[in-house]
């Protein structure tokens, strides 16, 4: 086993023995080893969840369920996600959870299901007939659809924790789905929002062809229009720039990159749309006009970043750290929050029930504090988190939006996304 | 400084810049000013009276200290790493300075302004309150989830008692006997039997508590919830929440109303609530639990400390690296001052 899994596992028991010490609550030593375990021999889980829980606490199962899927490697080493992506972020809410559930006899556990989406249907299936009601998700939109259809009879809530389609928050929208994870839609609005902030109003779109890709055009054109920028030029990269490893490699690139972005009109920044990062980070320093790049790379938009310091968020970060031995991803981040969501709701309906706990998480009342300064909460329009959502270079944190002056009746955070007026759901619309 | 002396200052620090926005021309309000000056002391008004008033600068690693005479930082000290929660000791001979990033409590001497020594605090120290007989020290550690209870004079720790998640803010009753520790991310105000070390009772509030402050006379400890927006007042005898107090203000976003420091005069009818970045402070009939008043201070207005009299109530102004000075008697702010980077916390003395 390699030696980053084990390191992370120890953090988990530290953890525990850490909580233990201070709560001598005897349940929490199994459902731990529990987590711990699941890392190793997730078969086990199931049997060894029945057997710990003392029947005085409230229990709240909560399954993880991540899509194993065939992604091409980032272009840079440094974008490697870690082993325990997403994992990692779930096990620090459930120990939070659990730090606030003591005090309200309430105990919160965790299994981790990864698997082939087939697999991961069927698995998870298999544990909501077992009782268990809170799925938090990492999958692509077709398994997103596919599971949210299948339970659709049951008394499931749905987070969707992975996937940013906008298409998941409209005209596909379920009604057992809330979405962690931003759109695509909050995601351009907010960088829409700087950069007109910022006057850099004429854009150069550069777009990978696949259809993720081209979704994210999508999203750069409507923010474009919403908030008065314009794109003055768009490319498609078709662009084969070979596998990414090889000897040498940086001599060709230097040589097609300027000649990729030759002929312009006079345009202030370059908005890369290329989600899995196969070329956008080839752009920077090599186009042919000297301009900033932002959007999928350069300056991006994300829902967390590991060197965020505002709000408190330093405490949070060194939680995740000593837990993990790494840094916080954006999905380590959008797992916490929904794993969060489930205990806040918990706590505040004083109730393990699944029912009470959905009611009070879509309700007007229900408010997250999430280390961003504000309030979260779900839009009732589509079950979209709201939040505000970071502008950053790899290093640093360069802007937060919404951005001053950009107002709204109700709440600035729904400057960002697809807004009640426009909003094409209709499985929210008729509960 | 001589009383008469004291009192020209202040007339001059205080109200000639009030009378300059007024009246437009300095020359003419400087004149106008003075006139008043004489009209006061005619009148027999008591001047402020001088008090040192200490204030923890975030980012720049000092201290201020402020005459609350002349209304000016009269010296900076430089202290430990990231100094945030700030008090005296009962004696007022010692400076207790959370210094988070050194993951110490620094002791100063108040007279000679030296470094005494450090305090064993446990991980990443925020704020602290002093027990009122003097000697035990309750810190909480934001980022282990415990507060740490240590001997000011032994310099040792006596407890560790576990909390909930991120605990920040400490209150301890008049007679000692019951502490109250807010926990940021679990949403509680912890119970704590002082006497014992162990929770008694766990009340939960609006998110991100912030601070906890018993009234004088011990029957009620209002808790401050940063993002839930709200004030609860809680019974400490019965942990019933007897008031939950909401703030609005027009042309301020219900979100950017936080409120965090909160204060409580000593003869009990006002209280005031710093709001964060809604850069104001709310003043609270604590008989109604109504709002009386917003008063603009500074940006992203976090703690709060009054002067030994009363009078005066300083703000530390987060993100403007400012302090305002309210007149509490006239619900009015008097002025700002200009301190160091990121100013976090106060606390004035009696001297």
């Amino acid at each position: 086993m390699p030696l980053r899994r084990n390191a992370a596992r120890n953090a988990v028991l530290d953890g525990t023995l850490r909580t233990l010490r201070a709560s001598g609550a005897h349940g929490l030593i199994c459902s731990c080893l529990l987590i711990a375990t699941q890392l190793a021999f997730p078969a086990m889980a199931a049997s060894q969840q029945s057997a710990s829980q003392p029947a005085a606490r409230q229990q709240v199962a909560i399954v993880l369920a991540r899509e194993r899927r065939e992604l091409p490697p980032p272009l840079s080493l440094l974008d490697l996600p870690a082993a325990d992506d997403a994992v990692a972020g779930a096990q620090l809410a459930i120990n939070d959870n659990n730090t606030t559930g003591r005090f309200l006899k309430q105990e919160f556990s965790l299994e981790v299901i990864q698997a082939v989406a087939d697999d991961l249907l069927r698995d998870v299936d298999a544990r909501v007939r077992q009782g268990v009601s809170f799925i938090v998700l990492d999958a692509s939109p077709p398994t997103v659809l596919a599971l949210a259809d299948r339970l659709k009879d049951r008394n499931v809530l749905i987070l969707n924790a992975g996937a940013n389609a906008d298409q998941l928050r409209d005209e596909g929208c379920r009604r057992n789905v809330v979405h962690t994870a931003p759109s695509r839609g909050m995601l351009a609005d907010a960088l829409a929002q700087y950069l007109v902030w910022k006057r850099w109003r004429r854009w150069f779109l550069v777009a990978g062809a696949d259809a993720d890709d081209q979704a994210f055009a999508d999203a750069v054109r409507r923010g474009a229009k919403r908030f008065g920028a314009k794109i003055v030029q768009e490319r498609t990269f078709t662009l084969d720039p070979g596998n990414r490893r090889a000897d040498g490699g940086h001599e060709q690139i230097q040589e097609q990159i300027p000649a990729f972005t030759q002929n312009v009109p006079d345009y202030d920044v370059l908005v890369v749309a290329d989600e899995a990062g196969q070329f956008g980070d080839y752009l920077p320093y090599r186009s042919w006009d000297a301009r900033p790049v932002a959007g999928t790379q350069g300056l991006v938009a994300t829902s967390w970043h590991p060197a965020l310091e505002q709000w408190g968020a330093t405490q949070f970060q060194n939680r995740f750290l000593r837990l993990a031995n790494r840094p916080m991803r954006a999905l380590d981040y959008n797992v916490w929050v929904a794993v969060r969501s489930i205990g806040e709701a918990a706590t505040r309906a004083r109730s393990a029930t699944a029912n009470d706990i959905i009611a009070y998480l879509r309700s007007e009342e229900f408010e997250l504090a999430a280390f961003k300064g504000r309030k979260l909460s779900y839009r009732s329009w589509n079950g979209q988190l709201r939040q505000p959502i970071l502008l950053a270079t790899p290093k640093l944190t360069v802007t937060v939006s919404p951005q001053p002056g950009f107002l709204h009746p109700t709440s600035e955070l729904d400057t960002l996304g697809s807004d009640k007026p426009e909003s094409l759901c209709k499985a929210y619309a008729s509960p | 400084m001589r009383p008469h002396q004291q009192c020209f200052a202040w007339l001059r620090a205080v109200i000639a810049p009030h009378l300059s926005a007024h009246l437009g021309a300095p020359g003419k309000s400087r004149a106008f000013a003075w006139a008043l000056t004489f009209a006061v002391l005619g009148a027999g008004v008591s001047p402020l009276k001088a008090y040192t008033v200490y204030v923890t600068n975030e980012k720049d690693n000092t201290v201020s200290i402020i005459d609350s005479s002349k209304l000016e930082v009269v010296k900076t000290i430089k202290v430990g790493q990231r100094p945030r929660g700030i008090t005296l000791s009962k004696d007022q001979k010692w400076l207790l300075i959370c210094t988070s990033d050194d993951n110490t409590v620094q002791v100063w001497d108040t007279e000679t302004l030296t470094f005494v020594k450090t305090l064993p605090s446990g991980p990443d120290p925020e704020l602290f309150i002093l027990h009122p007989a003097g000697n035990r020290l309750y810190i909480a550690n934001e980022d282990d989830n415990i507060i740490t209870v240590v001997d000011v004079a032994e310099s040792t720790v006596l407890a560790e008692i576990a909390v909930g998640v991120e605990p920040e803010g400490l209150g301890i009753s008049p007679d000692g006997g019951l502490l109250v520790a807010t926990s940021e991310t679990t949403n509680m105000a912890h119970f704590i039997d002082t006497a014992t070390h162990t929770i008694i009772d766990n009340v939960l509030v609006d998110s991100r508590p912030r601070v906890a402050e018993f009234t004088p006379d011990g029957s009620q400890v209002w808790v401050s919830a940063e993002i839930g927006g709200k004030v609860s007042v809680i019974d400490p005898k019965s942990r019933k929440i007897l008031a939950k107090i909401a703030f609005e203000i027009p042309g301020v976003t219900a979100d950017a109303i936080q409120p965090v420091g909160v204060r409580i005069s000593r003869n009990g009818k006002l209280a005031f609530v710093a709001l964060g970045p809604a850069n104001r402070v709310a003043v609270i009939d604590t008989a109604t639990f109504k709002v009386e008043k917003y008063l603009l201070v500074g940006q992203r207005v976090w703690q709060l400390a009054f002067t030994p009299d009363d009078k005066l109530l300083f703000t530390t102004n987060g993100t403007s690296n400012d302090v305002s000075v309210i007149d509490v008697e006239k619900l009015r702010v008097l002025r700002s001052i200009r301190v160091g980077r990121y100013p976090w916390g106060v606390v004035v003395a009696g001297h």
